[in-house]
């Protein structure tokens, strides 16, 4: 069971090779042996997986099986999923039991897909280290000293340490794709608006997008059609017609244009990194594709205007967790004021207060043209930037982060350090790209991440130069040791 | 000293919608406490915002109906304040871009038309509703009005006095009722003004500091409320005082005014768009389906009214001051009743029954089909006025009784026979030889003394036009 | 453009939150950092560029009027800190 692709493990469901329950309990025995040097779970619920698991082997006999059936997935506790605590990786939501699911949880439900647990992430998924979690940092896999990356550091843990075959994650500026290139798979943000946001914890939700983390290319498309659809409860949710992301995997690259843009291989890059992704770009080329140099002339624009956009939209968003109707409330208080005080004071950890702060600032009378319309009108040019490289080229490649999984500890004192962790996938957030991280090489025995961003809509595209890629090398089926 | 007076209204209109503006959730009034309040409501983690496709229409009718410009894009944004009913944290509103641009709503001064300027109408969502002392020292949060759909209308600061102000409230209030948006209901908080009002010396260019009274729920409390402010920022100034800006309460108990203490000291509401939710488009396809379907406006139908049934500027202006009155004046004239008749039954005999009993005239115990039989038995010359009257007070306490009916039950039947008459006429004329001897020596009194006893000998069912006719004819003679 | 201790409690109470006099020079650098970060916008000129709320260019979908929720009260009620009389209780919210 362990290793194998989503593809095998339905194949030998359909067969009844095993059964869902067996499957569901070789996986939380998995993590109950890995969790705790881990982490990578807030809540794991034995019982309701498992009757879950039971419940996907009576569709399974009753022949109402699709390709995830009886499969476990891990969700990321930013996912509201009834009956489950959901805490978003934050004391405030410590005891929320979600009175309701999520589009998402919903969907795998649907299907009959089995929810494993509830994995770790950064607080209201701001960090990139997966260190600001209320529930403790995840620890890398790949080395338990180093971090896992975040904010999706749970699901990504679970995915490469094999607790479970596949995860859910949600990516704003990076988050998923820095974890999968630093815990070594198959990660993928798709196109904003493609996967409903209801129910999904919000943290800039211009920006917010759910995708899958999984072990290959191939397995991404397979979750990202049971996420993907339009969805009346979320207004920017696209209406248009489902696609198949596995139609177009085997198709050939040849002649495929794939654009460098040259800001991505200059300052704050490792420069070990960097001989990674020329080797995969060497690797393309050998398969047919052909590299041509663009620009994306505003790209160190991305951070900054990221971190007044995403905090101020945050700022809002999580005005909401006041200690008046869920969640935590401080224990004592003269009055509301105070109440109000010190329940935020309490149940936010120091980056979300950090943010909250910023993002308050930049909307208050007097900065908001300086700062937020000023930071809107990059996000113009950032786009646009795009718009302008996708009349050259197919898709575009570069480095996923800008160096490999780093120590614990090292960035959490210094933000600025840690916000330049997403550095290269900031920009498509804000442009509303999907992008992927995809396994492309080791540095001392830690993964190192390719990107592939497409334009908007070509999942399809990425997916297949990803697929084409993994069959042709085998980076993305290494496993970190110690985890048999 | 004399001091021009400057009033704006912002009035908040409840739409008449089945759902909320932004969720699924029912806008029902008087449910149990936060039976209503759904996972949107009450701002649960991760639940999102879709607008209410009847609010968009509503706003729409309204700016049709004050020939404003309807936005052909708008954004709704997020006014960012905490508040225990308020469960985001922020209110969502439309803050640069309305749906509803400048328009225009004409109202009455002493006969004499006079142009409102509305800035702007915009959609938001209403908060919840705390009461207090539910519990010894603490508040209580009901949110099944969390997100109830409201159009906030702007006016510039164009009324000049407190009777200004009512007509206007006065005359929105009528017209939202009147396209279907709202249903009028100011006890139940469906229409709340909250009135802008300066002062500065007559003619004087500059705008005085402007005080806002808010939540004013009733007409009368409008007029109490800016007669009290006007007279204390007057009193003020003439002190020597200054006005800060602020925004009062109306205290409908003592008729004072009440700085509020303030909700946040610094109000910073850091106006965003909201990520949420996108861009409104309307385009003109969507305006002309709108148009289609608009009723008749009251100010279209008076005139009607006025060239059509020949009603006087007056009464078409009563007919038409709510859809309601409307509707039973029209159910009236649908089964047969003379209009003017019909306008002045209305506007009189009824309209002083129903201010006595303060009853709503959907509720009228005198339906329609009961007055315009009373009416067309007038205009036949059945019954008399006065027998009218007579029967209208009947019909007022005996819900269910037929005209007819009690015409004949009580011999309200007026004798309109002219052989019959005459022969009255000639008995009394025999009998009364003294005042016609009077009458023929120039005493015109003498006529009317005639007539009356013309009236008592036929125990006053004779059709007194007809006995009046009668008796010039014969005393001519 | 920076920002001092002054505007940090400023903003804090505006957002509600507590910064302790402990932590405000803590805070107070780490803002400075990350303002000094943002700062770089003001490099390019943007005049005449549209502001972007949004990844893609779509519209405000409208919903039918028509009544979807379900009454979720007793579990919404037994979520909060404090609810009596289906009421979200709070201290006495003074106007």
């Amino acid at each position: 069971m362990l290793n194998l692709s989503l593809k095998k493990l339905s194949q030998a469901l359909e067969k009844k090779e095993f059964t869902s329950v067996e499957l569901t309990q070789f996986f939380l025995n998995r993590v109950k042996k890995l969790n705790p040097s881990l982490n990578a779970f807030i809540t794991v619920d034995e019982a309701k997986s498992m009757a879950m698991a039971e419940k996907s082997d009576q569709l399974i006999q009753a022949g109402k099986k699709t390709m995830l059936t009886g499969i476990p997935i891990a969700q990321k506790d930013i996912f509201c999923s009834e009956g489950w605590k959901t805490t978003c990786g934050s004391k405030m939501l410590e005891n929320f039991i979600s009175p309701y699911d999520s589009t998402v949880i919903h969907k795998f439900n649907d299907i009959g897909a089995v929810n494993l647990g509830k994995t770790n992430m950064d607080e209201f998924a701001m960090g990139s280290s997966n260190e600001t979690s209320y529930f403790g940092p995840v620890r890398n896999p790949w080395d338990l000293n180093c971090v896992p990356g975040g904010s999706s550091g749970g699901s990504a843990a679970a995915v490469a340490a094999r607790l479970a075959p596949a995860a859910t994650g949600t990516d704003t500026g990076g988050s998923i794709r820095q974890p999968a290139s630093l815990c070594g798979f198959t990660g993928l943000k798709p196109t904003y608006g493609l996967v409903s946001r209801y129910g999904m914890i919000a943290f800039a939700s211009s920006l917010d997008q759910a995708g899958p983390m999984a072990i290959s290319a191939e397995d991404c498309a397979l979750m990202l059609d049971v996420m993907t659809g339009h969805d009346e409860k979320d207004s920017t949710s696209l209406d248009r017609k489902k696609e198949n992301y596995s139609n177009f995997l085997d198709k050939k690259i040849d002649g495929l244009r794939i654009g460098i843009p040259k800001e991505f291989f200059e300052d704050g890059l490792n420069s070990d990194v960097q001989k990674v992704i020329q080797e995969a770009l060497r690797q393309y080329e050998k398969l047919g594709a052909k590299i041509i140099d663009i620009s994306l002339p505003n790209n160190h624009l991305a951070i900054p205007a990221y971190y007044v956009i995403a905090p101020a939209e945050a700022s809002s968003n999580l005005s909401r967790y006041d200690g008046v109707r869920y969640g935590y409330r401080t224990k004592e208080y003269d009055d509301l004021m105070d109440m109000y005080f010190k329940t935020r004071q309490e149940g936010f950890g120091d980056e979300v207060k950090r943010r909250i702060l910023i993002g308050t600032y930049v909307l208050s009378a007097g900065y908001f043209d300086a700062y937020y319309l000023k930071a809107q009108k990059i996000r113009r040019l950032i786009s646009n930037d795009f718009k302008l490289a996708y009349e050259k080229c197919d898709i575009i490649m570069g480095p996923s982060a800008p160096s490999v999984a780093f120590k614990s500890g090292e960035k959490q004192e210094d933000p600025l350090a840690m916000y330049m962790q997403d550095i290269f996938t900031i920009s498509t957030n804000l442009a509303g790209l999907p992008a992927m991280s995809i396994p492309a090489g080791f540095i001392n025995e830690l993964p190192v991440g390719l990107q592939l961003i497409g334009n908007h809509f070509e999942e399809t595209k990425i997916l297949n130069a990803a697929h084409i890629y993994q069959k042709n090398t085998d980076w993305h089926l290494k496993s970190p040791k110690g985890i048999d | 000293m004399d001091w021009d007076i400057v009033i704006g209204i912002e009035t908040h209109v409840q739409l008449k919608t089945n759902t909320k503006q932004f969720s699924g959730a029912s806008t029902k009034y008087g449910s149990e406490p936060n039976s209503q309040a759904c996972l949107v409501s009450m701002a649960y983690p991760g639940v999102l915002p879709v607008l209410n496709k009847e609010s968009v229409n509503s706003a729409i009718r309204f700016g049709l109906a004050i020939d404003a410009e309807i936005s052909p894009r708008s954004i709704f944004a997020r006014k960012n304040y905490f508040y225990p009913d308020l469960p985001k944290g922020y209110q969502i509103s439309q803050f640069e871009l309305p749906i509803v641009g400048r328009g225009k709503l004409s109202i009455d001064i002493d006969g004499q038309p006079k142009d409102v300027r509305i800035l702007r109408a915009h959609l938001e969502e209403d908060a919840g509703k705390s009461s207090h002392g539910v519990i010894e020292g603490k508040s209580g949060i009901d949110l099944n009005r969390a997100g109830t759909p409201l159009l906030e209308i702007v006016t510039e600061p164009d009324l000049s006095s407190a009777e200004e102000a009512v007509i206007y409230a006065k005359k929105l209030h009528n017209l939202v009722q009147w396209i279907g948006i709202c249903d009028g209901n100011m006890q139940e908080g469906s229409f709340r003004c909250d009135v802008n009002v300066s002062v500065k010396r007559k003619g004087a260019s500059e705008l005085g500091t402007r005080r806002e009274i808010k939540n004013l729920n009733s007409f009368r409390f409008i007029k109490q409320a800016v007669d009290y402010e006007v007279n204390w920022q007057i009193e003020r100034l003439e002190d020597g005082g200054r006005i800060e800006q602020a925004t009062i309460l109306f205290n409908p108990e003592s008729g004072e005014t009440k700085s509020m203490r303030s909700k946040e000291e610094a109000n910073d509401y850091r106006y965003f768009p909201d990520p949420d939710l996108l861009p409104l488009i309307i385009t003109d396809k969507d305006i002309e389906k709108i148009k289609k379907i608009m009723p008749e406006l009251p100010e279209e139908m008076k005139t009607r009214f006025e060239k059509d049934l020949g009603l006087s500027g007056y009464d078409a202006k009563g007919i038409t001051s709510s859809r309601d009155v409307t509707k039973y004046f029209l159910e009236l004239i649908d089964l047969g009743a003379n209009a003017k008749l019909a306008a002045n039954w209305v506007l009189g005999n009824l309209f002083s029954q129903l201010n006595n009993k303060d009853i709503d005239i959907l509720d009228s115990p005198i339906s329609p089909s009961q007055l315009s039989s009373l009416i067309n038995r007038i205009e036949d010359g059945t019954i008399s006025n006065n027998a009218a009257k007579k029967i209208f007070e009947i019909l007022w306490g005996n819900t269910g009784k037929k005209v007819d009916q009690i015409i004949d039950d009580l011999g309200l039947k007026q004798i309109s026979d002219s052989n019959e008459i005459d022969g009255i006429v000639d008995e009394v004329l025999k009998n009364n030889l003294t005042m016609v001897e009077e009458f023929k020596s120039g005493k015109e009194k003498a006529f009317n003394a005639l007539i009356g006893q013309v009236m008592k000998a036929s125990k006053g069912k004779a059709n007194p036009a007809q006995v009046s006719s009668t008796l010039k004819e014969k005393l001519s003679k | 453009m920076s920002i001092n201790k002054e505007e940090i409690k400023k903003v804090a109470h505006l957002a509600r939150i507590n910064v302790s006099k402990v932590e405000v020079d803590q805070v107070e650098k780490k803002l400075v950092g990350i303002l000094a970060l943002i700062e770089k916008m003001q490099e390019v000129n943007t005049e005449s560029i549209e502001p972007m709320s949004h990844a893609l260019d779509i519209n405000q979908p409208l919903r039918e009027d028509k009544v979807t929720a379900k009454d979720i009260r007793d579990k919404s009620l037994a979520l909060a800190p404090h609810s009596e009389q289906s009421l979200f209780i709070v201290p006495q919210v003074i106007e």
